[in-house]
């Protein structure tokens, strides 16, 4: 069974073109993150490049939703979280005192777990984001981004006629590609996704798959799964993590055809996770 | 094999079946002696009030005529009114809402929102929860002591309306952390990964999603203010008034004017209170009726607390 979907995995690798990495778009150094007395992250390093998906795979409690609220400074939520070590993106410094966190988030966008639209229309669910930053200049722009973005997020179609209905009333993969969309609008360059399919059906999964390889010819990716043939699926590079420590990076076709560590080769292949 | 298994471990159950039933008996019956009870308790508070609306009603329909809302407290009982004590009411209760809710759910947001886990917070939750078990009667002392005389502010409106804010304080600021706290962390989560500042957040999504409980805890807050006696026979109110408070609308600029604030004042139950403690039973009779507006102004409030909450929880489109 494990070895039988391990060649399934080598399939789907295979049968995708060379990828071309552009340059690093964030770069983490020796990152830690502590929850009080427990050490949540050690010693993280990892660079991620533009315009590509980048998944980090692990067993629960490994550290890589963690390491990916980092990167937006969503940790700064949790009262008893401390981080330290340096990320860098574009080359500055996102832990600087002098970087504004709203500004930081504005640039890196998220998709939660759960789909999580705001318990309002349609339409404001994705027009709130650009107002806020002062993005459209006039009540014509802002349904300018608001089609532009629901279009990205492939559910303009489905929508459309009823836009000012509520968000919560569409289906939960209808939500998660409104999520998408609410991120979309305030134009980010980076845009982090923790587990965006897990509260979803495989036919909304994969709705959402698609929309991911879209959206990296436009947006830098990092993408959080539990599923190994997600990651192999939609990323080019990957990430092992466990324990709170990363184990092995490396192209997504490495890792899952030639690990060098015999943790992530006994994690893929199911034996442990 | 397999099934003769299963068979014979069936018959072993069958053996202690009569046990069980008897079990059952037992436990049904307890369960019944339960409910009973249940509905006992539940009826004897239930009885008790509809005796005393009929009782109330009995005694104080009658008395209720318009010229019951628009005349003044008489030495006679059958021209004796409630205009004074419904407008200082009022009056007493815009007072208290405008100074308390503001107060209150401004203390909640803070607390729950922005200020920061330590003993300062600690000792100030600690604080209002203790705040909501104070006796009224102590209110009224200290308003006596800190507004009357310290601050002059008089036996006025204004300090009728002062001392019940701090009274319905706790119970603004707790039932605000409550709604506050209900709100999901997703939504929170939501709000801050698009980039909204804390305020923003506070307000866009937060206080929408509590506006429902906070309403709540302000309307309970109210009526309770509405049935106080003890604090503002502390501070003074008056017994037996024969004008009106200065009008809020004046003919000149500005139009509007606040010197009602500094009148003295009497309020609903104070009337009622008052009559009570006369003997003649036509004095009893407009204790009642009084007791009949004040309550059907409490429940007035309720409904309209009930039906906004109602409103703005199919607003939200959860």
């Amino acid at each position: 069974m494990t070895a039988m979907s391990s060649v399934s995995i080598k399939t789907t690798i295979a049968a995708k073109p060379e990828f071309k990495f552009g340059k690093n778009k964030v770069s983490a150094n020796n990152v830690n993150v502590f929850y009080g007395d427990k050490h949540a992250l050690k010693d993280v390093t990892v660079n991620i490049p533009e315009k590509a998906v980048m998944a980090f795979i692990g067993p629960s409690g490994c550290g890589k939703s963690t390491f990916l609220r980092c990167l937006n400074r969503m940790n700064d939520t949790i009262p008893i979280a401390k981080v330290t070590g340096k990320v860098e993106i574009d080359n500055q410094d996102i832990y600087d005192k002098a970087l504004d966190v709203v500004q930081l988030r504005a640039r890196v966008g998220m998709v939660f777990q759960k789909p999580n639209p705001f318990p309002k229309s349609i339409y404001e669910n994705i027009a709130y984001g650009p107002k806020i930053h002062g993005l459209a200049a006039s009540k014509s722009d802002l349904n300018e981004i608001v089609e532009a973005s629901l279009k990205k997020a492939g559910l303009w179609d489905e929508v459309k006629d009823r836009l000012s209905d509520s968000g919560t009333g569409l289906s939960g993969g209808q939500q998660q590609r409104l999520c998408i969309a609410r991120a979309i609008a305030v134009s980010p360059e980076i845009i982090l996704m923790d587990e965006p399919c897990s509260a979803l059906d495989p036919i909304a999964t994969a709705r959402i798959e698609e929309l991911i390889d879209e959206l990296r010819e436009n947006f830098t990716i990092v993408i959080v799964t539990h599923s190994m043939q997600q990651a192999a699926r939609v990323s080019q590079r990957t990430a092992f993590f466990h324990l709170g420590v990363l184990v092995e990076e490396g192209t997504t076709d490495t890792i899952f055809t030639n690990p060098n560590d015999s943790r992530t080769q006994d994690y893929i292949t199911g034996r442990f996770g | 094999m397999a099934f003769e298994v299963v068979a014979d471990s069936l018959g072993a159950q069958a053996k202690d079946s009569s046990k069980t039933v008897a079990n059952i008996a037992v436990r049904r019956r307890r369960e019944t002696i339960f409910k009973i009870c249940g509905l006992l308790a539940t009826s004897f508070g239930l009885i008790t009030l509809a005796l005393l609306l009929i009782d109330l009603a009995a005694a104080g329909f009658p008395r209720l005529s318009w010229d019951f809302f628009t005349n003044f407290p008489s030495r006679r009982a059958s021209q004796a009114g409630i205009l004074s004590a419904w407008v200082g009411s009022l009056l007493v209760i815009l007072t208290t809402a405008s100074i308390g809710v503001p107060l209150g759910v401004g203390a909640g947001i803070y607390l729950e929102e922005y200020g920061r886990r330590n003993w300062l917070t600690s000792i100030i939750e600690i604080n209002i929860t203790n705040l909501a078990g104070v006796p009224s009667i102590v209110f009224g002392l200290l308003a006596l002591g800190l507004f009357v005389y310290g601050l002059g502010t008089g036996r006025s409106i204004f300090t009728a309306g002062l001392t019940l804010a701090l009274l319905i304080l706790p119970i603004i600021v707790v039932a605000t952390r409550e709604a506050i706290r209900a709100v999901p962390a997703a939504l929170r989560e939501a709000a801050y990964g698009i980039g909204c500042t804390k305020w923003q957040v506070t307000r866009d999504h937060v206080l929408p999603a509590s506006l429902p409980g906070i309403l709540t805890g302000v309307i309970i807050g109210i009526s309770r203010a509405l049935g106080e006696t003890a604090p503002l026979i502390t501070i003074g109110a008056l017994t037996f008034i024969a004008f009106l408070p200065d009008s809020p609308i004046s003919s000149e600029f500005p139009f509007v004017s606040f010197s009602w604030l500094f009148d003295g004042f009497t309020v609903l139950p104070i009337q009622a209170f008052n009559w009570i403690s006369r003997p003649g039973s036509d004095f009893h009779a407009n204790a009642a009726a009084a007791g009949i507006v004040l309550l059907a102004i409490t429940l007035g409030l309720n409904a309209i607390a009930i039906y906004a909450r109602y409103k703005l929880r199919k607003k939200l489109q959860w």
